[in-house]
């Protein structure tokens, strides 16, 4: 038995200064002055404790692409980051696209001491956009989701058939919302930065016609969708007005897309390579409206891990992406809650409450009953992000050198205590 | 602090601009004399080109002779980056070797960059990408100075792709810099969006942005660069925007042709007015071997 003593309690739903007690893997009680019963106490005064944060979207590598991050690996960097539960994309080698493949990654997760880790399977064999994998017996198998992710399914009518057959099974399909006829060999954000810089530009409409296709197809079908890493303006609305119309439509962002813009590439900092792009101020502060007005429904990672030789190089030629486990909620923090752009049960919403519900995971919840996926966070802790004390293989960070707010100093999984 | 590299014009500021003009004109005036410089005696230049060119590695070698340096051509094809080494290991390699200066010619945008964050050698950026080509403003700078005398004041319009010229990025900032007023002219294919704030007016009718012109600077179609339909036809590009005599009749009475080269005849620039007595394009190499003479001793030469 665990006794968190004085803490101030982050829910969804609101703050409460009280005691938590953790029991057998479960949330025994919440309430004021609790006993201990010879439970070990931890006096939280002064801390938050919020439900475990759930990361909808992260890359961990396993199988076939080791060299940059592992199932063991990406586990403890969830957990630094506060993370009781992540789910990985299935864009591996091979991609995640059969029961057998997901069951394996199922098993990794429960040999690692770490976060608990749940596979998106593809969408279609190989994600080759052709024919469709098995729903139904990757859904019995553990996957959470489906997505081809960074290789989009192209072929509308193959996307609405997939929406329609993952309806069957209740399986929630992610879309990584990219014409890559119009990204083209894009690098960068399409705009004034990529001209001063000469790097080819991926234009917004590469993202925001994407997600107006797939909001379309799931309308048509009746299917729910969630679109992954929303960074324009236009494909915001294009939500928001499906959202109005009563489309089972959810979305995400990632801390990179309200906490900076493409200025980050005129230095030609390849940790600022990112898929879709940082976009200029004005996308910025869409997707921060997207946040504040419930449009956008949850924070997600997009944790990209690489090996330091495939980003140390030509801009043009290094791979896309940001890890993001491990700076995700003191960016979030220091970025909304600090300036008063949210509340904290509004982040306990985004980080933990939604990717619950969307991906119909236990957690989100500080209540009696619910597993103790819990994640006790200092406020008060301000640092200089330094990726060498990442536990993530990744230290291809946007955040290296950043000054951030609010750190995360223990982790419970169910009721078991994890190393931060 | 004297600058290791030459990376690109957005790092110069106006006297380092002025700096090295003042040096190249110099430099300029020791070529039309038959003058060797023994100034860079000892000094080893690698110039390592990721790219084809003529033009500018000639160059390079040719200001590497004058100033009595010597210089080592490296090209991506047969050096060990055919057997997969990368950029940083080939620097590093080129370094231990004992090279001063690294002169570099690279497809991918801030390559000399990430080179010159690796190697203690000087590193030249002789182009990069859609990037920069710096040595190519400072000489058309220079030739546009010696031509007219004075920068600041002069119309200059850079005509043509836009969107894949390092040529027309490095102009504009050099010119403007200088006090010229830049127009940039091409369809809204070739034009991407941002030159205004990089100091250009942006003009998509060329017989408007030519008007009263003193200098106009035709760009070379990139047609190794273009991956989509940026116009239908090479003749429809010569009917709206090509530099012809005819059109240069509408340019100020003292305009001068300029053009980076190689020049598609027929395309970007009719042969007649290309060949014609207002035309720089042949004045334009000599002062590329001077500003690279310029550039080089700016960042090798002793102490000034």
């Amino acid at each position: 038995m665990i006794l968190l003593k004085d803490a101030t309690v982050v829910n969804a739903d609101g703050i409460k200064e009280t005691d938590v007690l953790i029991d057998g893997g479960i949330i025994a009680k919440v309430g004021d002055g609790l006993d201990s019963y010879g439970a070990e106490v931890i006096d939280c005064y002064g801390k938050l404790v919020f439900p475990g944060f759930i990361d909808m979207h992260c890359h961990l590598r396993e199988p076939g692409q080791t060299h940059k991050e592992d199932i063991a690996s990406g586990a403890a960097a969830a957990i630094a980051g506060g993370y009781t539960a992540v789910c990985c994309m299935p864009n591996t080698t091979p991609s995640v696209d059969s029961p057998e493949l997901v069951r394996y990654v199922r098993e990794r997760s429960a040999d690692v001491s770490g976060a608990e880790v749940y596979p998106i399977g593809a969408i279609t064999r190989g994600q080759g956009g052709k024919e469709l994998c098995e729903f139904g017996a990757m859904k019995e198998a553990g996957a959470v989701a489906v997505s081809d992710d960074g290789l989009p399914v192209t072929d509308g009518a193959v996307m609405l058939n997939a929406l329609k057959y993952a309806n069957t099974f209740g399986m929630l399909v992610i879309s990584h919302s990219e014409d890559k006829s119009i990204s083209g060999h894009g690098v960068v954000n399409d705009g004034e930065n990529a001209t001063v810089a000469g790097l080819r530009g991926i234009p917004r409409a590469a993202e925001s016609a994407a997600v107006a296709r797939e909001v379309m197809l799931a309308e048509e079908c009746g299917a729910r969708i969630h679109i992954a890493h929303v960074s324009t303006a236009n494909s915001i609305d294009v939500i928001r007005s499906a959202k109005k119309r009563g489309v089972r439509v959810t979305c995400e962002t990632c801390p990179h897309y309200f906490s900076a813009t493409d200025d980050e590439i005129l230095s030609y900092n390849t940790n600022a390579k990112i898929n879709p792009p940082l976009r200029a101020q004005a996308d910025v502060d869409a997707v921060i409206a997207g946040i504040v007005d419930g449009t956008i429904d949850a924070i997600a990672t997009d944790h990209a891990p690489h090996h330091r030789d495939e980003k140390n190089r030509e801009f043009d030629y290094a791979p896309f992406g940001t890890v993001g486990l491990e700076t995700a909620f003191s960016v979030a923090y220091t970025y909304l809650v600090q300036p008063e752009i949210i509340t904290l049960p509004d982040l306990c919403r985004l980080m933990s409450a939604a990717p619950a519900k969307i991906l119909g995971l236990d957690g989100g919840k500080i209540a009696e009953g619910c597993r103790a996926d819990i994640t006790v966070v200092d406020p008060d802790d301000e640092y200089t992000v330094d990726v060498q004390t990442f536990r993530s293989k990744g230290k291809n960070s946007l955040f290296d050198g950043w000054r951030l707010k609010g750190r995360i100093v223990r982790v419970f999984v169910a009721g078991e205590e994890k190393v931060v | 602090m004297k600058r290791k590299d030459l990376l690109g014009i957005k790092d110069l500021s106006k006297s380092e601009l002025n700096e090295i003009l003042q040096s190249a004109n110099a430099m300029r005036e020791t070529i039309d004399r038959r003058e060797r410089l023994t100034t860079l005696a000892g000094k080893q230049i690698a110039t390592l080109f990721f790219e084809n060119s003529t033009r500018t590695r000639n160059s390079f070698d040719m200001a590497a002779k004058k100033t009595g340096a010597q210089s080592t051509g490296m090209s991506a094809s047969t050096s060990s980056v055919q057997k997969g080494e990368t950029l940083i290991d080939t620097g590093k390699t080129l370094d231990a070797i004992g090279f001063d200066a690294i002169v570099i010619r690279h497809p991918a945008s801030g390559a000399p960059r990430v080179l010159a964050e690796n190697v203690k050698a000087s590193v030249v950026n002789a182009g990069d990408g859609m990037n920069e080509h710096p040595t190519q403003a400072l000489l058309d700078v220079l030739t546009a100075k010696r031509h007219f005398g004075d920068i600041a004041g002069l119309k200059i319009v850079i005509v043509g792709d836009i969107k894949h010229s390092r040529v027309a990025r490095s102009d504009v900032l050099a010119f403007t810099k200088l006090g010229a007023e830049v127009t940039v002219c091409a369809p809204y294919t070739l034009m991407p969006v941002g030159f205004d704030g990089m100091g250009a007016k942006v003009e998509t009718d060329f017989d408007k942005a030519i008007e009263g012109a003193n200098v106009v600077m035709a760009l070379r179609l990139q047609l190794e660069r273009m991956d989509q339909a940026y116009f239908p036809s090479i003749a429809e590009y010569h009917k709206y925007y090509g530099v012809t005599s005819k059109r240069m009749l509408r340019a100020a009475d003292d305009a001068v042709i300029m053009h980076p080269a190689p020049i598609n005849r027929g395309a970007e620039v009719s042969g007649e007015a290309a060949d014609g007595e207002n035309s720089l394009i042949y004045e334009q190499p000599t002062n590329g071997v001077a500003v690279r003479m310029a550039v080089l001793d700016y960042l090798l030469g002793g102490a000034k």
